[in-house]
């Protein structure tokens, strides 16, 4: 039971934190649409760093 | 244009008719002599069943009309270390039996299998003998080099790799274009090279880095898309597997670092003293711990978790067939299952793209030069400068 309620605010973190990055790269790309490529590789790194640490805490709670 | 459209539908075509096998070949029922899988318990234990390697490799299993369980498939050969030396045999003696049952008698010592790990009866024993938690009290777990499900994928993707690539290398003598299979591997290997290698470890030395990362992609991706085929391989989705992967880009930038990174690591240059040791230890620690780590529970979490999807969304037409109706349920768990194996392409490249991303920033980190010379005041401390400022903040 409460490895689903921490299961739930780890998605719930990793969720604010996704938008937060989407949301940001996609701002960043409409004001230089020139710089997409750079965005979207900083973006997929954070989003894999951030996936990680969610992972990790999901598969501890295991 | 229109070439592209059409072999983009070709694609499609050839994968939803792989998918539609794959929700045929897993729907069937793996459960005792009755069939069918219906409730949680059981749906739970074969998707537990099918994340684990195998020492069999088995498609499907169906009940015959004189109500006898057969199984479609072929048996593997296991190699094992047991008290007595090596010991080979194939897994078929074990007939199927995944909890204990049955007793392999081989060079002297005895053996049985019990959730996909062999097992060593201790001297004297005939049978195993399970405690309240259902351990074996007199056997215990031997070392086990078998050729399971999850080796001989990765013994087929190398010998393909090793075909598709070789064959790509000789093209080049002789033309200037690939043709075939080639076109499709050379924009990914340029892909590779110009995308992920020279942007993350610089002109002067990726090209000595290129072999690996492309290497690891490669064998990454295609294992993933593997393990999304009928045959049910999960080799991405094994610990072992991801932390063997981890374990070399570890020792790829661990060896391969420079002065710099050292210097950076123990005795960070531009911090206050007292600061130092410190910063030494968080940086030891991600070094040596947290960059591997993330590296193989990234891969091994996203694949595991594709594969429990996926099988959880076919489990579906058993599992909601009493309130919806069996074509009600099929149809539904048909819909989801499409789509969510589709989105599992995707994360097969992602994930495969993500860990050769990150073994080369790992690599470049580890390379990078630092051209500039420290300023240093009186006492021989580095004053910081912009460049050190931005490498403590990475």
């Amino acid at each position: 039971m409460y490895n689903l309620i921490g299961a739930g605010l780890i998605v719930i973190g990793a969720g604010i934190g996704l938008g937060q990055i989407g949301g940001k790269a996609m701002e960043g790309i409409a004001r230089q649409p020139e710089a997409t490529g750079k965005i979207q590789t900083a973006m997929i790194i954070i989003a894999a760093l951030l996936e990680g640490l969610a992972f990790g805490a999901l598969f501890l709670g295991k | 244009m229109k070439e592209v459209s059409r072999s983009f539908r070709t694609f499609l075509l050839l994968f939803t008719l792989c998918f539609s096998i794959q929700g045929f070949a897993s729907s069937d029922p793996e459960g005792e002599v009755e069939g069918a899988v219906s409730s949680k318990e059981e749906v739970d234990a074969y998707i537990q069943h099918h994340i684990k390697d195998s020492h069999d490799f088995h498609l499907f299993s169906y009940t015959n009309s004189e109500g006898e369980r057969k199984h479609v498939g072929f048996p593997l050969p296991v190699i094992i270390w047991s008290s007595n030396g090596l010991v080979t045999f194939m897994s078929s003696e074990f007939h199927h039996d995944d909890a204990g049952h049955v007793i392999v008698e081989k060079g002297g010592a005895k053996f049985t299998k019990i959730h996909s790990k062999i097992y060593e009866l201790e001297a004297g024993a005939s049978e195993v003998k399970f405690d309240e938690t259902h351990h074996a009290t007199n056997a215990h777990k031997v070392l086990d080099f078998s050729i399971t499900k999850s080796v001989m994928g990765i013994l087929l993707v190398g010998l393909f790799m090793l075909w598709a690539f070789s064959s790509l290398a000789k093209q080049y003598k002789s033309k200037k274009v690939p043709t075939g299979f080639g076109r499709v591997l050379e924009p990914l290997v340029i892909y590779v090279r110009d995308e992920i290698a020279k942007p993350n470890i610089g002109e002067k030395k990726y090209r000595q880095f290129t072999g690996y990362l492309l290497t690891v992609f490669f064998f990454i991706w295609i294992l993933n898309l593997l393990g999304l085929t009928p045959f049910g391989f999960n080799v991405t989705g094994q610990l072992a597997v991801t932390a063997a992967l981890a374990i070399f880009t570890l020792v790829i930038y661990t060896f391969s670092g420079n002065k710099d990174y050292w210097m950076h690591m123990l005795w960070m240059p531009g911090v206050p003293v007292l600061i130092r040791p410190v910063l030494a230890i968080i940086e030891l620690a991600g070094a040596f711990l947290i960059k591997p780590f993330s590296l193989l529970v990234r891969l091994f979490a996203n694949i595991s978790a594709g594969h429990i999807v996926v099988m959880s969304l076919i489990a579906i037409m058993f599992t909601l067939k009493d309130s919806l109706g069996v074509a009600g349920a099929t149809g539904l768990s048909l819909v989801l299952s499409f789509f969510i194996t589709l989105i599992e392409v995707l994360v097969a490249f992602l994930q495969a793209y993500i860990f050769t991303m990150l073994s080369a920033l790992f690599i470049g980190m580890a390379v990078a030069e630092h051209d500039h010379d420290h300023e240093h005041d009186s006492l021989g401390h580095d004053v910081p400068d912009a460049e050190d400022v931005r490498e403590n903040f990475i």
